[in-house]
């Protein structure tokens, strides 16, 4: 194999329940701290214990995040995976595992080489305890691949430090385990291998955090003050960070109240109607939900864009349709979601592409919210919300100031001859709104059956219409407000490329890999929901479009046909929904079989 | 149909209270209600309360789900925020509300289907968590607007308009809120202002859930004979155990309660409740006893109504929560963000 120094991908099959989780993070903080652009993914089973497991860890100096679909280096150390780990070591690859036990004997390939080290045997001897010596056995492994990829111990040793900052003891015991299996590599395998790291300085001003982490974070940082939400994989960590993060931050030194309200609800219906409920006394309040939850909050999500309350929601999406896979990851969520509810309905979505983005949406969501008077969902997905991703250092602007919309002050309303909820009042399909309690002349009445523009109620065609159509125009307005999209675009090249969300990485490298074959798309990643004008021209000005979906449906394509000018017959969709996240190589492959040798290709530079 | 503005006519010999507003300033629209619903009655007992408290119109958020009942929230306190929301979903929509601004005062009107059946697990888990709020039920044992279909709260052998029997045991709103562990529940009829405005007075003031179910016949589809939600039913089964009255702060105590029979209740606010036991073994203030009771009375068919339990001192949501008196809605902006000093910090640990 030739020299891979920072550029490959290793994968750890475990079982679930066992604490590989710890020894994965150790190896891939330490590599992220030494400078290298590293990416991990978790694919873990919906269980608790007793599953199998696997963490991929993406080496990459060009700063790929996504899975390349090859699999360099498999640590395969559990048996009842072995079949299925052996096969996806690239040719040319390695594949370690425990010799405590005989070889097993489908570890049959000569394309690739098989390292053997007596995990087990080591820590039995080493380690007392059942508990302790399966959790040293994770921790031994990566002394393992510390010798196999070079990596510094030193910094190794200084992350164990400070994970158990509060108990000595265990830096000793989890170094013991590094040092045995490191020694026995630099003893008995020949280290480094060329797939190994070696110092960068390309991780300075970044951080690893998942996209759940860093929403939650962007919703404090926003001022959301009222939380509601019922537990569901893989939206889950979305609350515990908020919550975390809100204990720490939002508790008054003085008095030890808490300027917050966290609610576990009885099930989503409730926490979207408590998100509502306080949205519309004017308070910032948020839920987060996968797509199960998306299902059950729908008659609030259709009311609350009929009564023009604002909401913000995440959907962590998971793989459906039902239960679906919990713990696998999908964009699947996009056309239930975007019409969310019964009748004529329509909502406003941000589609982050990588916690970083979680962030800010967050902040953004609630501004659009307030502003728009109407729930924003945010579509954020497993991958993006439950793995660690490098990003640059969340920035925060001290002069930001919350836009709370259209609402009236007492002042204000105290100069109105008479408050009307829903007339269109600045032409810009936005009405004002107040709030309970403000005024004696700002009352009103809140209602999702037909109502005027007045806020009364009706059954009279003409006053429903002219209601149901400002929404229309609100929504139009809702395109000039939303992040735009991201478009790398040579006007010479006529063929582009859309994607969203979670794709974006795979994208970014696939158009790498497809530009060396001298193959150029252009490419344009949407991040909202109503399209605006840039989405328009960019599909305009190319005769075939690729549309990258982690979906069966096509719902990205769909939504486009449905939403905007262009002919569906342009449209080309790169569907992947296996539960994993997309590759690169997956988008490479399905460009190439398109627009098959390059002399195809209209517009190719060089 | 529109929505019909209610004429204020202006009549100077009105009565006013203590805010200068007469009964008028506490309706709203035109109830669209058939005549003789029993939830009109209800309405005009939550206006006679609310007026006789001097309750800030504006202050007051009206809740309500689906239903005729449900409607009946857009029939008073026209000066007030109303919020009428989707079906059996009302108590999510007061948790938000009250969790943003602890400092209005919150009254949910609902129906036996709407709180029974779609709505029974929102209910139950307002109670759990002792949402600060009057909750009412105006209950006719039918789902009245969806035309007369049993609710969960008919009775065994109560007989539709059409002939049909009802077989399956009822689900009491009363015990059901006992054993969940409300602070406030009440049972009244809404052909009975007399004792009905004085809990509605209660509750409003009441620290924590406050639960009335209210016998509110529908005599669209259930005010027959062989019903057991008639009016006739209800007056000829109709037991009150303990009245109320409602004695807002700094008003002296002035009526003749017979020792052992009235007991003063101190509330949060300072004022009180006096209950007068018109069942002289009845215990308002011991849970399982007025459980006991409840039971044995529909034993014999008779319904319990009044005060039927009031606890004290309870927690409510704020108190459980550790929450500000400040409401959530009015804290600065400036207090609930760590700024970009506090990222630096909060961002080591991503390092
Ligand atoms: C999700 C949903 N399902 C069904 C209905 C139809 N519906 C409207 S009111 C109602 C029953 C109301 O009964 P109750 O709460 O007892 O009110 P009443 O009319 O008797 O006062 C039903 C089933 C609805 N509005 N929403
Ligand atoms: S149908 Fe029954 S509950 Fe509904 S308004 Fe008429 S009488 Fe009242
Ligand atoms: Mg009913």
């Amino acid at each position: 194999m030739q020299d891979r120094t920072n550029d490959f991908a290793l994968k750890i099959a475990t079982v679930n329940g066992t604490g590989s989780a710890s020894a994965n993070t150790l190896l891939m903080k330490s590599i992220f701290r030494s400078g290298i652009p590293v990416m991990g993914k978790n694919y873990f089973p919906s269980n608790i214990q007793g599953l199998p497991t696997w963490y991929e860890i993406r080496v990459s100096h060009n700063g790929y995040v996504a899975r390349s679909g090859q699999i360099d280096l498999m640590v395969a150390m559990n048996a009842e995976t072995y079949a299925r780990d052996v096969r996806e070591v690239a040719s040319g690859g390695y594949l370690l595992y425990d010799s405590t036990w005989p070889r097993p004997t489908v570890f049959n390939r000569q394309d690739i080489t098989i390292l053997g080290v007596p995990l087990a045997q080591m820590c039995n001897e080493n380690f007392d305890g059942l508990r302790t010596r399966i959790l040293m056995k994770n921790i031994c492994y990566a002394g393992v691949l510390a010798a196999l990829l070079d990596l510094d111990l030193e910094r190794i040793r200084e992350l164990l430090a400070e994970t158990y900052a509060k108990k000595p003891k265990l830096v000793d015991a989890n170094m013991r385990a590094i040092d045995l299996g490191y020694g026995y590599a630099r003893k008995h395998l020949h280290c480094p291998l060329p797939l190994k790291v070696a110092p960068l300085s390309q991780t300075a001003n970044h951080i690893m955090i998942d996209g759940n982490t860093a929403a939650g974070l962007g919703c404090l940082y926003a001022g959301a003050t009222v939380a509601a939400w019922y537990p569901i994989t893989p939206s889950t960590s979305l609350m515990d960070a908020y919550k975390a993060f809100a204990d720490k931050w939002r508790v008054d030194k003085a008095t030890g109240k808490k300027n917050f309200a966290f609610i576990q609800a009885e099930d989503e219906l409730a926490a979207i109607g408590m998100v509502l409920g306080a949205a519309w006394n004017g308070a910032r309040a948020f839920t987060a939900t996968s797509g199960p939850g998306i299902s059950l909050m729908g008659e609030f999500i259709g009311l609350a864009y009929y009564a023009e309350v604002p909401a913000v929601i995440f959907d962590v999406q998971r793989v459906g349709p039902s239960t679906g896979m919990p713990t696998r990851t999908q964009q699947c969520d996009v056309l239930s979601a975007a019409y969310a509810s019964h009748g004529d309905t329509k909502h406003v979505l941000l589609l982050p592409r990588d916690p970083e983005e979680c962030f800010y949406f967050a902040r953004d969501a609630f501004d659009l919210a307030e502003r728009l008077q109407t729930p924003v969902m945010v579509l954020s997905d497993l991958d993006i919300g439950m793995n660690d991703w490098p990003c640059p250092d969340l920035k925060w602007d001290d002069s930001y100031q919350p836009d709370r919309g259209k609402v009236l002050s007492a002042e204000q309303i105290s100069k109105l001859e008479k408050f009307q909820r829903y007339l269109d009042a600045d032409g810009d399909g936005i009405p004002y709104r107040t709030l309970p309690g403000a005024h004696p002349k700002g009352a009103y009445f809140t209602r999702g059956s037909g109502h005027n523009q007045y806020g009364g109620y009706t059954e009279d065609a003409a006053e429903y219409q002219l209601v149901i159509d400002r929404l229309v125009h609100k929504f139009q307005t809702a395109k000039t407000l939303v992040p735009r999209p991201v478009v790398d675009r040579n006007p010479r090249v006529d063929i582009g490329l859309i994607a969203y969300g979670s794709s974006d990485g795979a994208v970014r490298e696939a158009r790498d890999l497809l530009r060396a074959r001298g193959i150029n798309i252009n490419y344009l990643r949407v991040r909202a929901f109503p399209f605006g004008e840039e989405v328009e021209q960019f599909l305009e000005q190319h005769r075939l479009l690729f549309v990258v979906d982690q979906n069966r449906d096509a719902q990205m394509r769909s939504l486009l046909t449905l939403e905007t000018r262009v002919e569906k017959a342009k449209l080309r969709s790169l569907l992947h929904y296996s539960g994993l996240p997309i590759s690169s190589e997956f988008i490479v492959a399905g460009v190439l079989a398109e627009v098959g040798t390059a002399a195809r290709v209209v517009g190719v530079s060089a | 149909m529109t929505f019909l503005a209610k004429p204020k006519v202006r009549h100077p010999s009105l009565p006013k209270n203590s805010l200068g507003l007469t009964r008028r300033d506490y309706e709203g629209s035109m109830s669209t209600l058939c005549a003789g619903c029993g939830h009109d009655s209800i309405t005009a007992a939550v206006i006679e309360a609310c007026w006789g408290l001097a309750l800030e119109p504006q202050n007051l958020v009206k809740l309500s789900g689906i239903g005729c009942s449900s409607k009946t929230t857009a029939y008073f306190v026209g000066g007030g925020h109303g919020f009428n929301s989707v079906h059996g979903r009302m108590p999510s929509i007061a948790m938000g509300a009250n969790a943003a601004n602890r400092d209005l005062t919150y009254i949910g009107v609902s129906g036996d289907g709407d709180t029974l059946s779609i709505g029974l697990g929102q209910f139950c888990h307002a109670i759990r968590r002792n949402l600060n709020m009057l909750y009412i039920i105006e209950n006719n044992g039918v789902y009245g607007l969806t035309k007369g279909q049993f609710s969960a709260s008919a009775d065994v052998g109560t007989q539709a308009k059409r002939g049909e029997v009802n077989r399956q045991p009822p689900i009491d709103p009363v015990l059901l809120a006992l054993t969940l562990g409300a602070p406030f529940v009440a049972r009244s009829f809404s052909g009975d202002k007399q004792q009905l405005v004085p809990l509605i007075q209660a509750g409003i003031r009441h620290r924590g859930f406050a639960m009335i179910d209210v016998l509110s016949p529908c005599v669209t589809f259930n005010d027959h004979e062989g019903s057991t939600k008639s009016y006739a039913y209800a007056r000829e089964h109709y037991d009150p155990a303990v009245n109320a009255d409602f004695v807002p702060f700094a008003r002296e105590i002035t009526a003749d309660y017979s020792a052992g029979e009235s007991l003063p209740i101190v509330m949060h606010d300072g004022s009180r409740i006096v209950l007068k036991k018109i069942a002289p073994d009845y215990d308002p203030t011991d849970r399982i006893a007025a459980m006991a009771k409840i039971q044995a009375g529909m034993r014999r068919q008779e319904f319990l109504t009044g005060m039927l339990y009031l606890g004290r001192g309870d927690r409510e949501f704020h108190d459980l929560n550790e929450m500000p008196q400040t409401p959530l809605n009015a804290i600065p902006y400036g207090q609930l963000t760590p700024g970009s000093k506090g990222l630096d910090k909060i961002l080591a640990r991503f390092r």
